[in-house]
Parts: structure tokens; C-alpha cells; sequence
């Protein structure tokens, strides 16, 4: 059945594809989970209708009433997955978000009408939680769902996601995700953990963002999800690695060869995948998942797949992909 | 071992303003010794004075996160390019 009472019944049961023409070891077989196919265009739909399907059932959001205001720090993604419900259900949202992001991430939040308040660019991320966390404290008529530490945000993961990859592939031995909020890694990594214990190693993959982040003033500018820490993420993982943005970009275009036009932070994850199947001594049988968590729709300004790979590797150094 | 180690932002005021330091080491508690040594400014910043890593900074041997590794026993190869990043998120 095909038919929906709502665009949010779209949300989730993203499909699985084997991509093991990708994998550099012939004993270890890959799959990709499109999260691009949510209707928002993101993994982060699943968290935005998880967060404020739990705040209207906690009766802090009031489904119907007029002059609800929401307000999230986001690099792109989860502003835009909570514009698209906030459109749907009539919540006014405001999105706190570094200048330096993709134009097609501010277009999609300008079209679903949510109301973007800029942090700086050089503060990353780290900036945007901080304004965030300061406006909320001077506005508590705001709802502040804080996607870092609200649990309904791995929960969404943990419910859906999790079962999803499991129930598509039993034999998975590898989960491997790109760690932004950490909810992804959580949510599945802890029901994998639960369902398959030891079987399956849980790897997380980051981009350098550390690095071209200049404007911390000093280490403790750092910043760590609060989920993460209570929800015991440290010790959950069996491996983190770092992914640079030209590996990124070239992983992103060789996704192309088998049919998928993906996110640059797919390229990344990706390039961790294959790492991960590297890793593997001969003849072990392996079954990595990897996700993509958005398709390359809003990055085709970087000029990711068309343009010199230094030249777009130079630009992925300035804007935020994760 | 030679390696080297690369410096964020963050810290490169205490280094003299360079991005990369070359350096050598059987472990990464090793080269950090001799960072901080180098340049004293960077006492108790990654390594704190307890002697466990800053709470907000992650450092990859080769890529790889050290807290998932030996941590500061981390044995560092020949030729390793050891990073450290201030954690920051994503989202």
C-alpha cells in the first residue's frame, strides 16, 4: 500500500542496497541505507518527528494551538527535517545555524518557512548549540527540543532505524555512521548491542571539523552531545576515525558508479566502510551497513561531483558537510 | 619514531604558531611529552596534569580516535601523522 494520510507517514522504512562492487575486500559485503528517501531528504526527518511527537505527547508542544514557537541549533539537516513537521502540524520554527553551510540548506529552510538566525561560521557548530542554549535562556516561551540531548533523538533510531537494518540484514557484522549529534550511533548501536551483542562492531566516523573550526577560543569551546555522555556512547563504539574531505569527495563520486547520488557525508562514511572491510583478515565474511544520511541534492552548489577535485576540496574545507 | 603531529587553531598560539610538528616517539603519551617539552605552553592543555586527555579534544594516530585505540599507550608507527581536534559536533 502506497497511500498515505500524511507526507510524515513517509518518514522511515528507507530502503537498503548492496553496494559490494565497492568493496575493496571480496569476503566482505556492503549495504547502504538511503536515508535520503525520507521525505525531508534526510536521516534527521526521523529524529524532528520523534522529538516533537514526544514533546506533544509530554504536552509541551499542544497540537492545534496557534503560537507555538520551537527554536534548534542545526547545521542544515535537522532544521530542515523539523521545518518540514513544523509546516505540517503549524509550528512557527527558528533555526540557529553557522553562515557557513550549503545555499540549498538555507533554500530548503526558507521554503518550509522556518526562520534562520545566523551563528558565526567560524564557531562551527559548537557556536550554533551555544547561541541556541543563550536564546533559550532569554526565551524560555520558546520550545527548545535540543536535538544534543534530547533522548526522543536516539530513540528515534533505536525503534526504527535499528529494527529496520537488522530486519534487512540479519548477518550484519559492521554498523558504520557519520557521529554529528551521535543519535544514529546510539539509537541503532545500542540495539544492535542488545539484539546481536558482540556480533557486530559498531564504527563511527567523523570529519575533521576540529580543524578548520577557528574560532574556538580554546579547548574548552569543545563540545561534547550530552546524549552521547549519558547514554554511554564512549563505550559503545569500537572504533572512531576521522575522514578528510577530499577522501570524502572521492568516495561521494565513486558512489556514482553503482547508481547513487549521495551526500558529501556519505562519501565519508563510506570511506570508512571501506576501511573498516580493509581491516578485515582474508577470509572472514563480513556484512558492513553503512548510512547515507542525505542524498547530494543540497550539496550540487559545491560543485562536489563536476568541478577539479582540489578546487572542491578546498571549498568542503570551508562549509559544514556532517 | 618520527611522526608528525598536527596542531588545530586552537593551539597553535602556544606552538609558536606552527600547524605541524615534527617529532619521535614509541607511543603517543611519548610524543606528547616531547611536545609540551618543545613548547611549554601546551602543558596540561591536551594532556591534562592528572595525566588523562582534555575531556573536549580527540587525537587520531593515522585517523583513528585514540580513546578506542591503547589511548596514550597507543603504540605511533614510523612515518604516523598524529592529529589533534577539538570535539565538536555536528547536526
Amino acid at each position: 500500500m502506497a497511500r498515505y494520510e500524511s507526507v510524515l507517514g513517509l518518514i522511515g522504512e528507507t530502503p537498503l542496497v548492496e553496494i559490494s562492487a565497492l568493496s575493496p575486500n571480496p569476503d566482505a559485503r556492503l549495504f547502504i541505507k538511503l536515508e535520503g528517501q525520507n521525505p525531508g531528504g534526510s536521516v534527521k526527518d526521523r529524529v524532528a518527528l520523534s522529538m516533537i511527537e514526544i514533546a506533544e505527547s509530554d504536552g509541551i508542544l499542544k497540537p492545534g494551538q496557534p503560537d507555538q514557537i520551537l527554536m534548534e541549533p542545526s547545521s542544515g539537516n535537522t532544521g530542515i527535517g523539523l521545518a518540514m513537521v513544523c509546516k505540517v502540524k503549524g509550528y512557527h520554527l527558528k533555526v540557529v545555524m553557522p553562515t557557513n553551510v550549503s545555499i540549498e540548506r538555507r533554500q530548503l529552510l526558507e521554503l518550509w518557512g522556518a526562520e534562520i538566525i545566523e551563528s558565526p561560521g567560524t564557531e562551527g557548530s559548537n557556536g550554533a548549540v551555544r547561541m541556541a542554549q543563550k536564546l533559550a535562556g532569554e526565551h524560555p516561551e520558546w520550545k527548545f527540543l535540543y536535538q544534543y540531548g534530547n533522548p526522543a533523538n536516539p530513540q528515534a533510531h533505536f525503534e526504527g532505524t535499528g529494527p529496520e537494518i537488522l530486519r534487512d540484514c540479519p548477518d550484519i557484522t559492521h554498523f558504520v555512521a557519520g557521529l554529528g549529534t551521535s543519535g544514529t550511533l546510539l539509537g541503532v548501536g545500542r540495539y544492535l548491542r542488545e539484539t546481536r551483542g558482540n556480533a557486530v562492531q559498531i564504527w563511527a566516523v567523523e570529519p575533521p571539523s576540529g580543524e578548520t573550526v577557528d574560532g574556538l577560543r580554546n579547548l574548552d569551546d569543545g563540545y561534547i552531545p550530552p546524549i552521547f555522555e549519558e547514554l554511554g556512547g564512549a563505550e559503545l563504539l569500537d572504533r572512531k576515525t576521522v575522514v578528510r574531505p577530499r577522501e570524502s569527495i572521492e568516495w561521494t563520486r565513486r558512489l556514482t558508479d553503482v547508481g547513487i547520488f549521495a551526500g558529501i557525508s556519505t562519501g565519508a562514511a563510506l570511506a570508512g566502510a571501506i576501511k573498516c572491510a580493509s581491516s578485515l583478515e582474508p577470509g572472514v565474511e563480513a556484512s558492513i551497513v553503512v548510512v547515507s544520511a542525505d542524498g547530494g541534492w543540497k550539496y550540487l552548489s559545491t560543485g562536489a561531483w563536476t568541478d577539479d577535485l582540489d578546487e572542491v576540496t578546498e571549498r568542503a574545507k570551508s562549509i559544514i558537510y556532517f | 619514531m618520527a611522526v608528525e603531529v598536527r596542531l588545530p587553531t586552537v593551539l597553535r598560539t602556544h606552538a609558536g604558531g606552527a600547524s605541524s610538528v615534527q617529532l619521535t616517539g614509541a607511543t603517543l603519551g611519548d610524543v606528547l611529552a616531547k611536545l609540551v617539552a618543545e613548547y611549554p605552553g601546551l602543558a596540561g592543555q591536551v594532556v591534562q596534569d592528572d595525566g588523562s586527555l582534555h575531556k573536549f579534544v580527540n587525537i587520531y594516530v593515522n585517523d583513528d580516535d585514540v580513546r578506542y585505540l591503547q589511548g596514550l599507550d597507543t603504540p605511533v608507527p614510523d612515518g604516523a601523522e598524529i592529529s589533534i581536534l577539538p570535539a565538536v559536533a555536528g547536526g
